[in-house]
């Protein structure tokens, strides 16, 4: 079970208070887009075996979104962290190299 | 005017610890920019008050604010005050980008007295640890009760109060009467 720590309120609770919201970092592709973008901002997400990001709701809490970095073996969260933010920040990278040296992510390492 | 009653008509029920309706409250719902001075201002001279920290309730007498979010409070009074709550609240707000809503009649208040076995009662139902040392008098805590969202704070160190949706009153109240079921004692924070 994940235990995760909403940056918006600061609560730290397991899993069942949180809601996944599916992969982070993902760039919206909408009207005036190519097919192909279209069909990749909808389909084409990465399962990866180890670090990941996702996004998460504190939706029996304070009802904030926000980011997760974890990994999807051993179920270990590196951190939480800003929904308002395109990128991991540097703090959050740094903790996974710590951890898992060499990973990489999408297009982040 | 209609005679307005809680969804459980001040039902009761005595486990280990006492599980009890409290009736009808005032309960305001305010959204805004919690460091805004004109906003603290208005709360204080509202609920008469101050601002709790995060997480926190602030307490005194039948008045209470509640911090719910990074963005929004939960004011308590009595039930025939929530008219002037919000009204005086909307009025010394007015200009701020804000929202006050009066959600008396969409919650229900529980409350489990009786002992520190009303400690447990909740931590059978919610994710939360209950240890004194890590919750107590002063905090408040949004969480899930079984499969209902709910928020607790302790007024004293023996009792529990619960916030939910009045919709769930009745399941809300069934899960606290379960859990306080004479011979279910854990014993745990004794």
């Amino acid at each position: 079970m994940l235990i995760l720590t909403c940056p918006c309120c600061g609560v730290t609770a397991e899993e069942t208070e949180f809601h996944g919201g599916g992969e982070a970092h993902i760039k919206r592709h909408g009207p005036g887009s190519s097919d192909d973008e279209f069909h990749g901002y909808l389909f084409e997400k990465v399962n990866p075996k180890g670090v990941h990001f996702e996004r998460w709701r504190h939706a029996n809490g304070c009802g904030k979104w926000f980011h997760a970095a974890r990994c999807t073996v051993t179920l270990e969260v590196f951190g939480t962290y800003s929904a308002q933010t395109t990128e991991p920040p540097q703090d959050i990278k740094d903790r996974i190299s710590a951890r898992r040296p060499g990973w990489s992510w999408r297009e982040f390492a | 005017m209609s005679e307005a009653v809680s969804a459980l008509d001040g039902a009761s029920h005595e486990g280990f610890v006492r599980v009890e309706d409290m009736g009808l409250r005032a309960m305001i719902t305010l959204r805004g920019d919690l460091a805004s001075a004109t906003l603290r201002k208005a709360v204080k001279a509202a609920a008469g008050v101050d601002l709790p920290e995060a997480r926190g309730i602030e307490v005194a007498g039948d008045r209470a604010v509640a911090w719910m979010s990074p963005d929004e409070l939960l004011i308590l009074g009595a039930y025939d005050a929530a008219q002037e709550l919000r009204d005086k609240l909307e009025k010394d707000i007015s200009g701020e980008h804000a929202l006050v809503a009066d959600v008396s009649d969409a919650r229900a208040l529980l409350r489990v007295s009786g002992g520190v076995g009303a400690r447990e009662v909740i931590a059978k139902l919610c994710p939360v640890d209950m240890a004194p040392e890590a919750f107590g008098p002063g905090q408040f805590r949004r969480t899930r009760m079984a499969q209902i969202p709910a928020a607790i704070w302790m007024p004293d160190a023996q009792s529990v109060q619960v916030v939910c949706f009045r919709s769930v009153a009745e399941y809300a109240f069934n899960l606290l009467r379960n859990a306080a079921a004479p011979g279910s004692e854990a014993g745990l924070f004794i």
